[in-house]
């Protein structure tokens, strides 16, 4: 592929990743809103479009339209930063997730103009943005950098609920951040790879890593995969662990001071970080894009791609089902959980896992 | 050439943000400034191939250190730093000092190093070296460096718990000292 095809194929790609990621955000919130409702015996939104399909975009606007207050005593600096740090770290983890296999478009003839043909040269991409080695690990460093949009926010509001939330924010996701990279480590054992591309094929054939025990029936991927949705779970400040934003104490936390896009911005960071965080899932845990294949090529195309955002949309609707049905914890139970019970359990899994797979070598 | 202008506006990234660091009052604007540095740090070592340690970087010192700075910033509400004028004995002596040094390190590294230069990926960067170079040629070493670091965090922990007897001590104390301010409480 020469320079230029891969720039503009970058662009394209990278382009409809964010839009499509966008559409997601979006819709998750509306799925948010119905899930709950139906929870609690209500309609939720049903004015706008069919089943309230179109109240997205009508918060969109809305969102647009309503005044921006800026407080006199904010740090204006930081004040403006902390929203787009927020979105733009959340977005940007996106940028290493594979959706599927590989596209291959042949050579297409768009016929003669002028007297030259047009052609469009073959294109073989990966379904994702970039394929990198170390592509766990920039997810890793890219969300642990995602605490300074919060921090960050609470600081430069000067404001007391504010202060709290993002103190309690960066506390909360420093904790939960060890156990959530430990308990990726039985994952990276077996797969031996950080690239997710190589973690997701190796668990073809219905060998997902949730289940896959050829070694002595340890249920190392079991243990790993609720150590690490519990820590992200916690990561994305969802309840039960929605603390630095808990409206019985704090009013909203970290953002209490914000209004109009700079608000929707962080709302729509937390949804850009749980779909995120159900991406992950899905290609550690749930074999990525893996999924019965059959029929004519242009399904064996669309079909891996359906299978991904099934099991992505099945943990959104899991974040939700969560959100409405448990209570939040405490903030002394949520220290001590994190860190006297959810890492050690990490830590024995690593452990075990590691003298397993050396025992068996 | 493309690496070339990246690593060059990065390392100028780089040295404005260690610059700015320095002459900023707020310690929460210097601790983000500092963030900087690691941030374009870590993209200098993925230009240079390296990149594990790119990652690494990025996790630990502007993922988890910062943000501890930022955190602790936060808790204690620091404001912003008073400033006196500065010796005039570390002006005379330390802005020579710094161009001297400077002028060194560029001058041994250009003329006293004598190796041929090395293209970008041709020394260990991929994970899987540097699992190799960590757990296989320098095993030892590594284990005693992470005893070590074991020590360092069980004393940090004996250092910051306080013995039950002295919180004890202290709250009787505290409760003998001032009666009144206990029994206040209840009134409301």
């Amino acid at each position: 592929m020469t320079i230029p095809a891969f720039i503009v194929i970058s662009i394209i790609k990278s382009a409809l990743v964010i839009f499509v990621l966008l559409t997601a955000v979006a819709y998750s919130v509306w799925l948010e809103r119905k899930v709950s409702a139906h929870i609690q015996n209500r309609w939720g939104p049903t004015r706008v479009g069919p089943f309230g399909l179109l109240q997205p975009l009508a918060d969109g606007f809305k969102f647009m339209f309503k005044e921006d207050l800026t407080q006199p005593h904010v740090y204006k600096p930081l004040y403006i930063a902390a929203p787009m740090i927020a979105v733009v770290l959340a977005i940007t983890s996106i940028s290493v997730v594979p959706f599927g296999n590989w596209l291959y478009i042949p050579e297409i003839h768009l016929g003669t103009w002028l007297g030259h043909t047009l052609t469009i040269s073959e294109i073989e991409t990966p379904l994702q943005i970039t394929d990198i080695n170390i592509g766990l690990l920039a997810i890793l460093g890219i969300t642990s950098m995602g605490v300074y949009g919060v921090a960050l926010a609470g600081w430069s509001s000067n404001s007391k609920y504010s202060l709290l939330g993002g103190l309690r924010a960066s506390a909360q996701m420093i904790s939960y951040e060890v156990s959530l990279g430990i308990s990726l480590i039985p994952i990276l054992i077996k797969s031996g790879s950080f690239s997710l591309r190589d973690i997701v094929e190796s668990q073809a054939h219905l060998h997902w890593n949730l289940w896959s025990t050829p070694y002595l029936y340890f249920p190392f991927g079991i243990i790993a995969f609720f150590t690490y949705l519990i820590s992200a779970y916690a990561e994305t400040n969802r309840t039960p662990f929605d603390l630095p934003e808990a409206e019985s104490e704090l009013v909203a936390g970290y953002h209490t001071e914000y209004s109009a896009m700079k608000f929707a911005m962080f709302f729509m960071a937390e949804y850009a970080n749980m779909v995120t965080v159900a991406c992950l899932a899905t290609l550690l845990f749930f074999g990525g894009w893996m999924g019965p294949v059959f029929g004519p090529p242009i399904l064996q195309m669309v079909l891996p791609l359906l299978w991904f955002g099934l099991k992505v949309f099945f943990f959104m609707f899991l974040y939700v089902w969560v959100r409405w049905t448990l209570p939040r914890f405490r903030y002394d139970q949520l220290m001590a959980f994190g860190w006297k019970f959810l890492l050690p359990l990490a830590v024995a899994n690593v452990i075990f896992t590691a003298l397993v797979v050396a025992l068996r070598s | 050439m493309l690496h070339l202008i990246l690593f060059l506006v990065f390392g100028a990234i780089c040295v404005a943000g260690a610059i700015n660091l320095l002459t900023q009052r707020h310690p929460i604007d210097s601790a983000l400034s500092l963030v900087v540095v690691m941030a374009s740090l870590a993209v200098e070592y993925l230009l240079l191939g390296a990149e594990f340690v790119a990652a690494v970087q990025v996790i630990v010192y502007a993922g988890a250190i910062m943000v501890l700075f930022v955190l602790v910033i936060m808790l204690l509400n620091a404001g912003v730093e008073e400033r006196t004028k500065g010796s005039r004995i570390a002006v005379l002596l330390g802005v020579p000092g710094v161009v001297i040094a400077g002028v060194l390190v560029a001058w041994i590294l250009l003329h006293r190093v004598n190796a041929a230069p090395v293209p970008i990926g041709a020394q260990p960067g991929d994970p899987r070296d540097i699992a190799r170079i960590l757990f296989h040629d320098f095993l030892l070493p590594f284990e005693i460096t992470s005893v070590l670091i074991m020590i360092a965090i069980l004393g940090a922990v004996v250092l910051a718990s306080r013995p039950e007897a002295v919180v004890k001590r202290a709250s009787a104390e505290a409760s003998k000292a001032a009666p009144e301010l206990v029994g206040a409480g209840k009134e409301h």
